[in-house]
């Protein structure tokens, strides 16, 4: 074995195992947040009593529902019910390998005693699969998720599973486009879909929030309804299907859909703070875009601290999710269907003109992809924001229940 | 006339985005309020913010005279009066010709807490009790004797004033 292909798979594996582990401890923490978060929004305390600040609550959880009875339904579809929780759990997991995380490190070149003599070219890059379709792939697996969930209610023979997997596949189907409409204007704008280049772009331009609002705007709400998330847990629905498409779940089989749903959540924030605020950039500095050809105290700082922004904006999205949890009633489902279809997409089909039009005149100026390029673009957003949040948003777009029944008083 | 607060709702149209960052701001308000959780063993009822009422009805209590001893005479109202029959009441009387219980007992487990033994006592001597932590180990122990409930020095209720029904 060559030391060039050492290097590949024992940097692969270590970047493949570490995120993995970041991840499965992220959800555990980030259920935690939720719960307590939940609980001081609602002027309680919530789960405070396992371990400090109540941090363990989630993993007695975990080993509670290890020791639970795993409940087969009559009638249920053997195979797809024992896969479905995976299909949900596993593309939420993919999904962030092709997110990078931090600015590269320089490459490797060292011995160990096992392995032997061990190359990486730099720079090492942060993130586990340097995927040149970038976002692509992302898009192709946050729609594999519908699977699992359709599946899940599809296979326990149940009608309120039954009724909350089809809700899902029709609203997770419906949401998909507003995503992938709002991330055209990101190609459009980047003109490349890795990650990496995204991210890279943004550093010169500036962050695509700035350049791309109602983007951003149109993302964030249909990842809402991707993440199956009030206010669009329509899938879920407690008040109307019992749980819904995990309603004949138990034990561990049902855990993992909670732990799906949170990694996806994860996936999602770090998706957004890639996509529309930087990635791993550090605002107002150039420090963090060298790129380091020697070890030194310097990299690896560097390394830390994109790492550490990259969670910060991470984590504060988790929370803008969890926040809007606690804040908003469930949607009516035509009129999570009504937004999706009748406003979000004629909404981006407009943006999508628009702002390559924009584009087009920006190029044929010749304007570099500089800070100019990016205030230009962001002088173009300002009206349509204006427009959107003070205009088209104005008491024309939610339609209240009609009041059939007057009661005299 | 019963007063229910009746919201209104906008039954025409109203908005998203705006709506949306309006209730954000209102939860987040609450994110730093007072909590209304009692955290109870460590906290109790009578730390400020979480008090029981006065019209508390809890185990009782029999009010003593300055010599440590029971207020009761024995008249036999309260076991009369006792909707649930859980007071045992077995009056004796000394050379003096005063009426004193020789066995008064309540089983706290048959009480209803209706406090109608408190209203009904000419002595004032029962009492039901602002109180409510009663754990015991064994059934047997809820059988309060008057010697224990001689003991007892939790507060006593001031039930309900028909003449002042709110309590004001």
């Amino acid at each position: 074995m060559s030391p060039e292909l050492k290097g590949l798979l024992l940097v692969s594996a270590f970047k493949a195992v570490g995120l993995f582990a970041a991840l499965m401890v992220g959800v555990i923490m980030v259920v935690w947040v939720e719960r307590r978060g939940a609980a001081m929004l609602q002027d309680r305390l919530g789960p405070n009593r396992v371990g400090p600040l109540g941090l363990l609550q989630n993993i007695a959880d975990g080993f509670k529902n290890f020791f639970k009875e795993e409940v087969m339904p009559s009638g249920a579809d053997r195979g797809l019910f024992q896969l479905a929780p995976l299909l949900s759990f596993v593309p939420a997991f993919l999904m962030f390998a092709v997110i990078p995380y931090g600015a590269p490190l320089p490459g490797l070149d060292f011995t160990l005693p096992l392995l032997g003599h061990v190359v990486y070219e730099g720079p090492l890059t942060m993130v586990v699969a340097d995927l040149p379709i970038g976002f692509l792939f992302i898009i192709a697996f946050s729609s594999l998720a519908v699977y699992g969930i359709t599946l899940a209610g599809w296979s326990a023979n149940s009608k309120y599973a039954l009724l909350g997997g089809l809700r899902a596949s029709a609203q997770m189907v419906s949401y998909e486009l507003a995503i992938g409409l709002s991330l055209i204007v990101v190609l459009l704008i980047a003109g490349n879909v890795p990650l990496g280049d995204i991210v890279a772009f943004q550093q010169q331009t500036g962050w695509f929030v700035f350049l791309a609002t109602v983007a951003y705007l149109m993302f964030h709400i249909a990842a809402f309804a991707e993440t199956n998330r009030l206010p669009f847990d329509l899938p879920e629905a407690e008040a109307e299907l019992v749980a819904g498409y995990h309603a004949e779940y138990s034990a561990m089989k049902y855990a993992i859909f909670p732990l799906a749903e949170y990694a996806a959540l994860i996936t999602m924030s770090a998706f957004i703070s890639t996509l529309f605020f930087g990635g791993w950039d550090i605002p107002f500095t150039a420090w963090d875009e060298q790129v380091a050809t020697a070890w030194s105290f310097e990299a690896v700082l560097r390394g830390a601290l994109t790492n550490a922004v990259f969670l910060l904006k991470t984590l504060f999205f988790v929370w803008v999710f969890i926040w809007v949890r606690w804040t908003l009633p469930r949607f009516r489902y035509d009129q999570l269907m009504f937004l999706g279809w009748k406003v979000l997409l004629p909404v981006a089909l407009v943006y999508i003109v628009v702002i390559a039009t924009a584009i087009l005149l920006l190029e044929r100026a010749g304007v570099p992809h500089d800070l100019r390029y990016g205030f230009v673009l962001f002088l173009v957003n300002v009206p349509l924001v204006v427009l959107l949040v003070w205009g088209l948003d104005r008491r024309r777009v939610l339609k209240g229940t009609p009041r059939r029944v007057r009661v005299e008083a | 006339m019963i007063g229910v607060k009746v919201m209104r709702r906008p039954d025409r149209e109203v908005s998203y985005l705006r709506a949306t960052l309006k209730g954000m701001a209102v939860t987040f308000s609450h994110f730093f309020r007072r909590k209304a959780t009692m955290q109870y063993p460590e906290q109790t009822s009578q730390e400020g913010f979480w008090t029981l009422s006065p019209r508390w009805r809890g185990t009782h209590r029999m009010l003593t005279d300055e010599q440590g001893r029971a207020k009761c005479v024995a008249c036999g109202l309260c076991p009369q009066i006792c909707p649930a029959n859980c007071i045992k009441l077995v009056p004796g009387e000394d050379e003096e010709g005063h009426r004193y219980p020789l066995i008064y007992e309540i089983d706290e487990f048959r009480c209803v807490f209706c406090g109608y033994c408190q209203e009904v006592c000419p002595e004032e001597a029962i009492h039901v009790g602002v109180h409510y932590e009663n754990s015991e180990y064994d059934r047997q122990r809820f059988v309060y004797d008057l010697e224990r409930l001689c003991a007892q020095t939790h507060p006593v209720s001031s039930l309900w004033d028909p003449a002042d029904p709110k309590g004001e």
